[in-house]
């Protein structure tokens, strides 16, 4: 601790080349935070104790192939199912193609498997009682200013209603509310699926997916493989999840998030400590008589090591962790900016964690070399400009 | 006087390439405590190989160094570290300080080695600096202040930890006349006054006219001796 202030004023001997390579370093950690908080939020999608109590039921080949309806009432009378829902995906967009809101044509009982998610029951009542009624999730609700009664015309990026438009018209009836406003729900709007499956001409009584709720945790695993069964051998095999490995597979199959997380973070690094490990080189290389002088003085090699090592990993801890809290004060506004699809983007312990050992690691490889040329210098040799 | 430098039959020898230079061959010599020894010769003649020999920043190819009764020619580098934090002040041409200090905190280095604590070495960095006639000088850093002033932070840092040894290598080489009047008067009050031994390299017969004694060394041995009243 006492070298400390030997240390930094080394640091900042040169202001300006110190400023822009902690710049560089900040955008490095500030990405890092970012996608690393982004690769977290994907692999949490659908981690909830409610999450926990609910299948998913697709397709076995496709989460784009459809389901006969028949299904539902098969897997109700499933031991240990509490209710079976099932969701068609309509797509919309609202005025502007750019709009794209997350629509679904959901069964009547579709809230009863999301009891987190509540809407005013005189609400419920008047989207019940009006077929081409919607609810819209509250944070959609407040983001274009609707009301209740109002006319929200949506286009639907698949499905033609009767007369061939892709343009649908939907009162709205009810919000719907959750404690989470990041939650997927909050973000999204759901049509009666009669309405649907009666307007368009496309989907003849077919169903999207399933949503069932198990009754016990622990019988999870069990309900999914005769939910499965049921449909074993025919040509519409299912496969039932959990919400949080359906949700995973979904977006694996988008993209292996976590892979080009991981790419682009080894790229920068690697570019980082390239640029830093220069650097320090040449910051280290212009002090050779300051060190010389240090050694003169009687401070050891290992001290002199040291103080190399201590200065870049003071560099980078120092980068880093500015870059990190930014990335904190930026994922404030993410979720928003996502459209709820990223639930979770707050900086966990493990980001600031995984962050901090990088830091510590990078800062050690940078440093190595510029420190153990330090070790070695040769006090006359450096003296005399050698 | 009893002898604080024993230097016996040191010889050192530099690997150029492929070349092997002999650059002090066979020297022997004593210098008392409490001396004050000016070294000249030449360029190339030994003086600064001589110097390092008896600062503890080099080893002889050959023969024996004992500082105040210790023996240091046979010491790894780890342990001359300690020995010179602990026993020689040096003083080098071009001060060599550290520009990002203050003079207090260059003056402080040498502490930083002992086991004081932050507000002691600040104390006994502030006395050294007053004993050079720097104490009004102690926040500002080395390109606030002139070359006389610089080399005086450099002797203030020499003498902080009260070595018994105090290298000079060319002190007033860099100096206009009357800083290096002002230096070599501080050096001669450290010897004279606190009893410090001092040898110094210069080319300056003048300087060399502030020491008690003075050695000529050419071609790496020792040719002729002068002592001064």
């Amino acid at each position: 601790m006492k070298y400390l202030h030997l240390i930094w004023a080394a640091l900042f001997r040169r202001k300006t080349r110190t400023i822009l390579t902690l710049v560089s370093i900040i955008a490095a950690f500030l990405l890092f935070g970012l996608l690393d908080a982004v690769r977290v939020s994907f692999a949490e999608a659908g981690q909830s104790a409610n999450g926990a109590e609910r299948l998913q039921t697709g397709s076995k080949l496709s989460f784009i192939q459809t389901l006969p309806m028949a299904l539902q009432a098969r897997m109700a009378a499933i031991d240990g199912v509490k209710d079976v829902a099932f969701v068609n995906w309509f797509g919309g967009a609202y005025q502007d193609p750019h709009n794209q809101v997350f629509t679904f044509a959901v069964s009547e009982n579709y809230l009863d498997v999301y009891p987190e998610v509540s809407v005013d029951p005189g609400q419920r009542k008047a989207y019940s009682d009006d077929l081409n009624g919607i609810l819209a999730g509250e944070v959609l609700v407040k983001k274009y200013g609707w009301k209740i009664g109002d006319k929200i015309p949506l286009q639907s990026q698949i499905f033609p209603n009767k007369e061939g438009s892709k343009n649908w018209s939907f009162t709205l009836r009810g919000i719907m509310k959750s404690k989470d406003d990041k939650a997927f729900q909050s973000q999204m709007i759901v049509l009666h699926w009669k309405n649907f499956d009666e307007t368009t001409p496309y989907n003849r009584g077919q169903v999207g997916w399933y949503v069932s709720r198990v009754k016990d945790v622990n019988d999870a695993d069990r309900v999914a493989k005769a939910i499965d069964a049921l449909s074993a051998n025919s040509d519409h095999e299912t496969k039932t999840q959990t919400e949080q490995a359906a949700t995973r597979n979904w977006i694996k199959q988008l993209a292996d998030i976590g892979l080009i997380v991981t790419s682009i973070m080894g790229a920068v690094f690697f570019t980082l400590i390239l640029l830093t490990g220069n650097t320090m080189m040449q910051a280290v290389r212009e002090r050779t008589s300051e060190l010389a002088v240090l050694k003169t003085i009687g401070f050891s090699n290992g001290s002199v090591l040291g103080m190399v090592l201590a200065e870049s990993v003071m560099l980078l801890l120092l980068g880093g962790l500015i870059g990190l809290a930014l990335v904190s004060i930026i994922n404030a506004s993410l979720p928003a900016m996502s459209g709820g699809m990223i639930t979770n983007a707050a900086v966990g312990w493990k980001s600031w964690g995984l962050g901090i050992v990088l830091a510590l690691a990078i800062g050690i490889v940078i440093g190595a070399l510029p420190a153990s040329r330090a070790m070695r210098l040769n006090i006359v040799d450096a003296l005399a400009g050698r | 006087m009893s002898t604080l430098v024993e230097i016996r039959n040191v010889s050192k020898t530099y690997e150029r390439g492929k070349q092997k230079v002999e650059v002090l061959h066979h020297i022997d010599l004593n210098i008392a405590q409490g001396d004050f020894l000016a070294l000249m010769g030449p360029s190339g003649s030994g003086k600064t190989t001589l110097l390092n020999l008896i600062g503890g920043l080099d080893s002889p190819t050959q023969g024996q160094i004992s500082v105040g009764g210790a023996r240091i020619d046979n010491l790894n580098q780890g342990a001359l570290a300690k020995w010179r934090a602990s026993n020689v002040g040096f003083i080098f041409q071009f001060y060599n300080l550290l520009p990002m200090l203050s003079a207090q905190k260059n003056v402080e280095l040498p502490l930083l080695l002992t086991k004081l604590g932050a507000a002691q070495r600040k104390k006994n960095a502030a006395i050294a600096l007053q004993l050079v006639g720097l104490a009004e000088r102690a926040g500002h850093k080395p390109t606030e202040l002139s070359g006389g002033q610089q080399q005086r932070v450099a002797i203030a840092r020499a003498i902080v930890s009260d070595p018994t040894l105090l290298v000079c290598d060319e002190p007033t080489g860099d100096l206009d006349r009357q800083s290096a009047e002002d230096v070599l008067g501080l050096l001669q009050t450290l010897n004279r006054q606190h009893g410090k031994t001092i040898v110094m390299v210069t080319h300056d017969p003048k300087a060399a006219e502030y020491a008690t004694h003075t050695l000529h060394l050419d071609k790496g041995a020792l040719v002729e001796a002068a002592a001064h009243a």
